[in-house]
């Protein structure tokens, strides 16, 4: 933010800065701001008491920072003023792009919001894609019948995805298809960091090495799989290599050491 | 001496079973052996020559390409998937530009769609040859691999000539083409095909009916269709199997919709079947190259795509008819200029999974024959 230099006031820039950055992520915006207005405001503030003490400083210094207002405003909404002036100096243009999810409405989301109501959070398609978002304890139902009754009988994909400052870190994603209705759908879930699934080696054979990849690269146990252990990695090694908190550069020395006879790889 | 004492410590009342007969035998191959085409380690259980089971093991190519894939920006990303699949690279590159397009929700002019096709058609060519000649000569038959990198070349002649690198072409941009067709690019497709179709009747007279190749692919590593698609199996391996399925006529891409072409099935779902259809499909490629240098619009190549990619936030899955099977992207975009997460769906990775039960029952030497038929890339497998 080029406006934290110029504030008079040490206290706002740290709180407002954070709310910047222009990711879409509500929940990641959330979670980068109340952790980085602890060490200055001293006091652990969640991002809605901030903005609830916001409007209590001078209407200057929220004028300085202006710039800064337009991506903020989703989250705080109580003062409007200030972007209007703000705004020709700020990019209009990552506003308006991106299209955004819409609604899926058909029978098999029908038939199956019936009989799992809330269980099905997010019925969706997005660019033409659907998808959707359940709850962690009925996906293995899901599937199940995804392949017995809907006949999606081709599961194409199993992925994962880390969210580190997520309370559930980890996305985790179906791709399947359907070779009756010629028809893919994804199925995602959120799941906490040492929260265990259920195997889907007994609905979709494929789903052996697949989950095996998403164990060795995320850490994520699959209960019930019949040979869960590393695939890509070698058995000894430490880390799962694609959790955002495994730097690229990072490798297990220890295991380098050993095996390979030198110091690193670097 | 008394025989009591005896008969304890020597166990006599239990015959031993195990002499001349070792009933199993723990076998490794590979990772170092020249028909697992790269470092594939095969865990054989055998009894005598008959395999009780396999175990694969896998990753002494992996270099972490969905790791640098969030590390770099999307356009810097582009040639890292070249070195995936490395005898299809060009297939490669189209399935992840095609999927950051969808991201960016933008769509490659129909120039740039037809020149795609065409690369991609010959790239399916070149990368048929590659397997037909390495899995002839892994079952004992040599000249086919002569044949087959011999004409080969003109078609890596045909890439060098437009962007100037011949096995790690980075030829799509994100958006469209960069290169321009060259001039003669369409003489040299037509003369390409022209030339081709008797060459490939020339493999089929040195195979098809030869009474050693019949004998060592027929019958062998039979996968059915209900197994391919528990197995989630693609690609030619599945159409040997019977089933009619095939992404460039099932969900178009591209300019696929605009071209006539069939989809060879097999029966059997045997190695025959699979060099049956990896056969076909060389001519249907060739058909598709014709129809398309024919038809080749006039216009841009490139689609308006700014300069610094930057999707919007949203998740995406693509997924392309790539020479092996399936091969799928799913990007992840949180607004920045760096994809969040790649998953790269690799066919070779999720067919290889199939071996195991292919080669039960079968013979040591077989294992080598449905290896090859599997038409694996260890570069994509472990990635």
């Amino acid at each position: 933010m080029p406006d934290e230099t110029k504030n008079p006031n040490p206290v706002l820039p740290e709180s407002e800065a954070p709310t910047t950055p222009q990711s879409g992520q509500a929940g990641e915006a959330d979670a980068s701001a109340s952790s980085s207005v602890t060490p200055a405001a001293g006091n652990p503030d969640t991002s809605a008491e901030q903005s609830v003490s916001l409007p209590a400083k001078p209407e200057a210094a929220a004028k300085l920072d202006g710039p800064a207002k337009p991506v903020a405003a989703p989250a705080t909404g109580e003062k409007p003023a200030a972007p209007v002036a703000a705004k020709p100096a700020a990019k209009p243009a990552p506003k308006p792009e991106g299209p955004k999810p819409e609604p899926w409405d058909s029978d098999l989301v029908g038939r199956l919001r019936s009989q799992y109501g809330s269980g099905i959070r997010e019925a969706s398609t997005y660019l033409g894609q659907k998808y959707l978002v359940l709850d962690s304890t009925i996906l293995y139902e899901i599937l199940l019948r995804m392949r017995n009754d809907e006949l999606f009988d081709y599961c194409v994909d199993i992925t994962a995805v880390h969210y580190p400052k997520r309370e559930a870190q980890f996305d985790i994603i179906y791709v399947l298809y359907s070779f009756h209705h010629n028809e893919r759908v994804r199925i995602k879930s959120y799941i906490k960091e040492d929260e265990h699934l259920p195997t889907a080696v007994g609905i979709w054979e494929t789903a052996n090495w697949l989950e095996r990849e998403v164990y060795d690269m995320f850490g994520i146990v699959f209960d019930g799989h019949p040979d869960l252990k590393r695939i890509l990695m070698p058995d000894g090694w430490k880390g799962h290599p694609l959790r955002k908190d495994y730097p690229i550069l990072q490798q297990d020395q220890e295991w380098v050491k050993i095996n390979l006879g030198i110091e690193s790889g670097q | 001496m008394s025989d009591s004492t005896r008969t304890d410590y020597l166990d006599l009342d239990t015959k031993d079973e195990t002499f001349l007969d070792a009933t199993e035998l723990v076998l490794n191959m590979g990772p170092q052996h020249p028909s697992t085409h790269g470092v594939l380690r095969v865990i054989l259980k055998l009894d005598g020559e008959k395999v009780l089971g396999t175990e694969c093991v896998i990753g002494y190519l992996h270099r972490g390409v969905e790791k640098i894939g969030e590390n770099r920006t999307y356009a810097m990303f582009n040639p890292y998937v070249d070195r995936m699949d490395y005898v299809a690279s060009v297939s490669n590159g189209l399935g992840y530009c095609e999927a950051v397009e969808k991201l960016l929700n933008v769509e490659a002019p129909p120039r740039a769609q037809y020149i795609r096709v065409i690369l991609t058609e010959l790239c399916r060519i070149a990368s048929h040859q590659v397997w037909l000649g390495t899995h002839a000569l892994d079952i004992g038959a040599l000249t086919p691999l002569f044949y087959c990198f011999r004409d080969r070349e003109e078609i890596l002649k045909i890439f060098e000539k437009y962007c100037g690198a011949r096995l790690t072409t980075h030829a799509f941009r994100i958006g469209g083409c960069i290169y321009e067709a060259y001039d003669g690019f369409e003489q040299d497709c037509q003369k390409f095909c022209d030339a081709f179709l008797p060459k490939l009747d020339e493999y089929e007279e040195l195979l098809t009916t030869n009474r050693i190749w019949v004998r060592r692919t027929k019958g062998v590593g039979i996968l059915n269709p209900e197994d391919c698609i528990a197995l989630g199996v693609t690609g030619p391996v599945l159409r040997a199997a019977g089933v009619k399925w095939d992404l460039r006529r099932a969900q178009p891409y591209e300019a696929y919709k605009d071209f006539d072409f069939e989809i060879p099935t097999g029966l059997n779902g045997d190695t025959y079947d699979r060099y049956l259809v990896r056969i076909e499909e060389m001519r249907q490629s060739v058909r598709i190259i014709r129809q398309a240098v024919e038809g080749l619009p006039q216009g841009p190549i490139m689609a308006k795509v700014p300069k610094v990619i930057k999707p919007p936030v949203g998740e995406i899955y693509h997924s392309i008819e790539a020479p092996k099977g399936e091969l799928g992207y799913f990007i992840v975009s949180d607004g920045s200029t760096q994809p969040y997460r790649v998953r790269v769906r690799p066919p070779s990775f999720v067919n290889l999974q199939a071996l195991d039960k292919m080669v039960r029952g079968l013979l040591v030497a077989d294992v080598v024959a449905v290896i090859g038929t599997l038409d694996i890339v260890l570069g994509e497998v472990d990635r």
